[in-house]
């Protein structure tokens, strides 16, 4: 396999990842597009590992997947946190920083 | 080559980029919930047909497994599936869009118009990347950053108990009085 279909495909996902950020107003599809750039950076890790036959990118890959996970536990915390206080979630509602 | 390669490439692609769009489009949080949940898994897969069994685990437990999980609930917990349609700014999905397809064109052309052509990805294949060879990569060469990531955890946890607890009434002046009344 040519590695720029592998790297292809991950720049497809991450195209929609950022659309999923850019578009959508519901901040947990909003959290799940940066979940799929996530997925699309460690696709192209892996490719490349398997193309130049070092495994670091591989061990790279799996601290990306524990910081992710480490970000969903805080992301949706805070998402909750935010709905017990202002009773919506809507992302266009959140313009103002003021407690 | 082999064509099976290439068939099993072309079939779990074609899963990858649709479960995607899936993704993004569906008007129901639930149901852009569960499309991720097939992304992930056809992406472990892909790690599978690229030789890194280690990695295709982690991601479906991980990923797939208890990130998911999450996501539903909190989806679940906050009635968030569906939000009425008004769109207090205007145009603004028009520019995403626009941006989104100039991200493509300008990564499809950094793909086909950098100067060094790379050759050929590795063939299905196992052994080279096998998970012993991983973990005492992890233990040996990457001790610290490992440790590191497990600290994180830790803190993120915890952090994540503290955003998201209730606040109990607690008797005489604890740390109510540093936080603040918060009317419930």
């Amino acid at each position: 396999m040519p590695l720029v279909y592998y790297l292809g495909l991950s720049a497809f996902m991450f195209t929609i990842g950022i659309l999923a950020v850019v578009l959508r107003r519901n901040p947990l599809v909003v959290f799940m597009g940066l979940e799929l750039m996530f997925n699309a950076a460690n696709l192209a890790f892996v490719a490349f590992a398997a193309f130049h036959k070092v495994l670091d990118g591989e061990i790279f890959v799996f601290f990306v997947i524990t910081t992710a996970a480490a970000e969903v536990a805080i992301g949706l915390a805070l998402i909750v946190a935010i709905f017990r206080a202002k009773h919506s979630i809507d992302l266009d509602q959140m313009s103002q920083l003021k407690g | 080559m082999s064509l099976g390669t290439l068939i099993v490439f072309a079939v779990l692609g074609l899963v990858v980029a649709g479960s995607a769009v899936g993704m993004l489009l569906s008007r129901n949080a639930i149901y852009s919930a569960l499309f991720l949940v097939i992304n992930f898994i056809a992406v472990g897969v892909l790690y599978l047909v690229l030789g890194a069994p280690f990695i295709s685990f982690a991601q479906v437990a991980v990923y797939a497994g208890s990130i998911m999980v999450l996501f539903v609930f909190v989806i679940m917990l906050l009635g968030a599936e569906q939000f009425p349609v008004h769109e207090p700014l205007r145009g603004q999905r028009w520019l995403g869009l626009l941006a989104g397809g100039l991200f493509l064109i300008e990564s499809a052309a950094f793909l086909y118009l950098r100067t060094s052509a790379p050759k050929w990805a590795a063939e299905i294949g196992f052994g080279f990347e096998s998970p012993a060879v991983v973990g005492r990569m992890i233990i040996e060469k990457y001790l610290l950053p490992f440790e590191i990531t497990g600290f994180l955890l830790l803190i993120a946890v915890v952090g994540a108990i503290f955003l998201a607890r209730l606040e109990t009434p607690m008797v005489g002046k604890g740390r109510q009085g540093q936080l603040g009344e918060r009317k419930e």
